[in-house]
């Protein structure tokens, strides 16, 4: 479903170009779940980010199910990432001044679904991931837990091919990222693909395919 | 995107930041209110003066002795140098012409009126009978000048209501006598209130036939002749006629000035629109500032908002998209702004209008248009830098940064 071959990613930084990756090969299928680590700086979030198109790789192919998407430009790439990608962010991202239902029926509204089609997707998304009381509420009014859960239905609102969260649980305590992560873990049992990156042993280890990666390659790849 | 959700994303932004909003109508309604406010000022002006040559009369051609090279200037600015006299032959003779109704020579003068004890200096007229027809004056008391021969002199008089209220207070003017110089004249009809025509206020004026204002003022040459074409078409041939008959008995000199209302009326038209156009242009300058001001804080919002941009971006927000929804904002808090500037600018013109009810204050309707699309296009032209700039974000980045 994922296809990477050979991805470089260089930045220039001052006068040095800095190998984000180098020659990373990978393929992840449809219903894995997954789990990227390392210590900062070793490349995970750049991987990520090129696996979410928002970032290009310098060389190497990406085929995302079956479909090459090495060379598309930003507003093919915009179309893909609206229907084959969800974000799950460390610092939840959700617009402030939108309520927690309207934060979820975003990526709808940008994809043009027609308001009819939208409601009753939504009244779904705000069941499955327990926020009906909280549907009208500013995320102001959430919790971190709350928030990283609409973030969550606002990623599965276009039935994703994959779900990438970073650092999902980066932001919360002990306690309320086990519970995101039990929620990341129903997208995985309802049979969607989760890759999840994170710099903590514990959130890692739970995923069933472990990436291990230092200075921009993989070094590792357990399964369990 | 769907236009609707587009519009209430917008909405959400507009309404999400108030006090930035607030701001912005205030700029921008300024701005609008400004050129409606001035334009109504300039459009009164110019029905102002449209209205007072229509209460000249109608299809009025006006003779002038003297010539000038001057188009358009106002008739009292006139004062040609006069190498033959224009006197009442010539104006007689004006009748020949078939496009030519009525004539109305004129001698001016001030008279010391007296009543009794009474006296006071005003503008006595010297015309004939036919002058109330082409002035389209109404009497408000007994009749106006007798018909007859106007090389005849009747010791008769009409005066203004200003002039009736002066001299005889609420006592019945008609039928007195009153004193000009060294004749008396028998009032024989008060003017009804008319007021102020082009510097020349009828209310205050006393009426006399041609021919004895010929005497009083010791002269044959007239000020002027009143002439009313035979319909408004015929203005043209009126004026041809008039300069031809007047060139044949001046043995072929053309020593005389014809104005037509519709020249005259015209140039002034011309003059007041142009000056209309220019204050009005010269408010909207402060709808460019207006404009600049949508542009700093927009550039201010798209620094605000990275992550959001960013964040939408991630969603599949395409450039284009994002480009879309600050323009729809902008076009929303400039359409906020021009609605309130309209509401402020016509507040302004009913004060105005209470203030001074004789000129009437209107915006035109091209300003009316102009300066909400102005408003808007401004905003639009302002708002594209910071609105590419935000298309243009790199998700990574505007992600990244907390």
């Amino acid at each position: 479903m994922i296809r990477l071959a050979g991805i470089e990613r260089t930045f220039i930084v001052g006068e040095e170009a800095v190998h984000a990756l180098r020659g990373v090969n990978l393929e992840i299928a449809q219903g894995d779940y997954l789990s990227i680590m390392g210590p900062s700086g070793s490349g995970k979030s750049t991987l990520l980010n090129v696996i979410g198109l928002l970032d290009r790789p310098n060389a190497g192919t990406y085929k995302l199910d079956g479909r090459d998407v090495t060379g598309l430009d930003d507003d093919e790439l915009a179309r893909v990432r609206r229907e084959k990608i969800g974000f799950v962010f460390q610092f939840f991202h959700l617009v402030p001044r939108l309520t927690a239902a309207q934060n979820v029926e975003l990526p709808m509204v940008l994809a043009g679904i027609d308001p009819s089609a939208r409601k009753p997707r939504l009244a779904q998304l705000l069941a499955e991931y327990g926020l009906e009381d909280r549907a009208r509420h500013r995320p102001d009014q959430l919790s971190g837990g709350q928030c990283q859960r609409v973030a969550i239905a606002r990623a599965m609102a276009m039935n994703p091919s994959v779900v990438l969260a970073d650092e999902p649980t980066g932001n919360l305590d002990r306690h309320t990222g086990q519970e995101v992560m039990a929620v990341l873990e129903r997208v995985h049992h309802n049979g969607g693909t989760v890759l999840l990156v994170t710099h903590d042993p514990e959130i890692g280890s739970r995923a069933h395919r472990r990436l291990r990666m230092i200075d921009g390659a993989v070094v590792a790849d357990e399964r369990s | 995107m769907r236009g609707a959700d587009l519009l209430n994303f917008a909405w959400q932004v507009v309404r999400g930041s108030p006090g930035r909003t607030f701001l912005i109508l205030l700029a921008m309604g300024i701005g609008v209110a400004a050129v409606v406010a001035v334009t109504s000022l300039g459009e009164g002006a110019r029905l102002y003066v449209v209205n007072q040559f229509g209460s000249l009369g109608t299809n009025l051609v006006i003779v002038l002795p003297g010539r000038s090279e001057t188009a358009g200037a106002m008739p009292g600015v006139l004062v040609g140098k006069t190498p033959r006299d224009l006197v009442l032959e010539d104006a007689l003779a004006l009748k020949r012409s078939h496009a030519v109704r009525r004539i109305a020579p004129l001698i001016v003068g001030a008279g010391d009126v007296r009543v009794g004890a009474l006296r006071r200096e005003t503008p006595v007229v010297g015309t004939t009978a036919d002058f109330i027809e082409v002035r389209r004056m109404e009497m408000a008391q007994g009749r106006f000048l007798p018909e007859g021969d106007p090389r005849q002199s009747q010791p008769v008089c009409v005066i203004g209501t200003k002039v009736a209220s002066e001299l005889f207070g609420t006592r019945q003017a008609l039928g007195e006598w009153l004193r000009i110089g060294d004749r008396r004249f028998r009032i024989v009809g008060v003017l009804a209130r008319q007021g102020e025509s082009l510097g020349f206020n009828t209310d205050e004026i006393v009426i006399v036939p041609l021919a004895a204002a010929q005497a009083l003022f010791n002269t044959e040459s007239l000020f002027r002749v009143l002439v009313e074409a035979k319909s408004r078409e015929q203005i043209a041939y009126a004026r041809e006629d008039v300069e031809e008959i007047i060139r044949l008995r001046h043995e072929g000199e053309r020593d005389v000035t014809v104005i037509t209302q519709d020249a005259v009326l015209a140039t002034f038209d011309r003059i007041l629109r142009a000056l209309t156009l220019a204050v009005g242009g010269i408010a909207a300058i402060s709808l460019a500032v207006a404009g600049i001001l949508i542009m700093n804080v927009m550039l201010i919002a798209v620094t605000q908002r990275r992550r959001e941009i960013g964040l939408l971006k991630a969603l599949g927000a395409t450039g284009r998209q994002i480009l879309l929804a600050f323009l729809t904002e902008a076009v929303l808090l400039a359409l906020g702004g021009a609605a309130l500037g309209v509401a402020v600018g016509q507040l302004a013109r009913n004060v105005a209008l209470q203030l001074y009810p004789a000129i009437p204050f209107q915006a035109p309707w091209w300003a009316l248009i102009a300066a909400p699309a102005t408003a808007v296009i401004t905003a639009m032209l302002f708002t594209i830098v910071p609105a590419r700039r935000a298309a243009r974000l790199d998700p990574v980045q505007a992600l990244s940064r907390r």
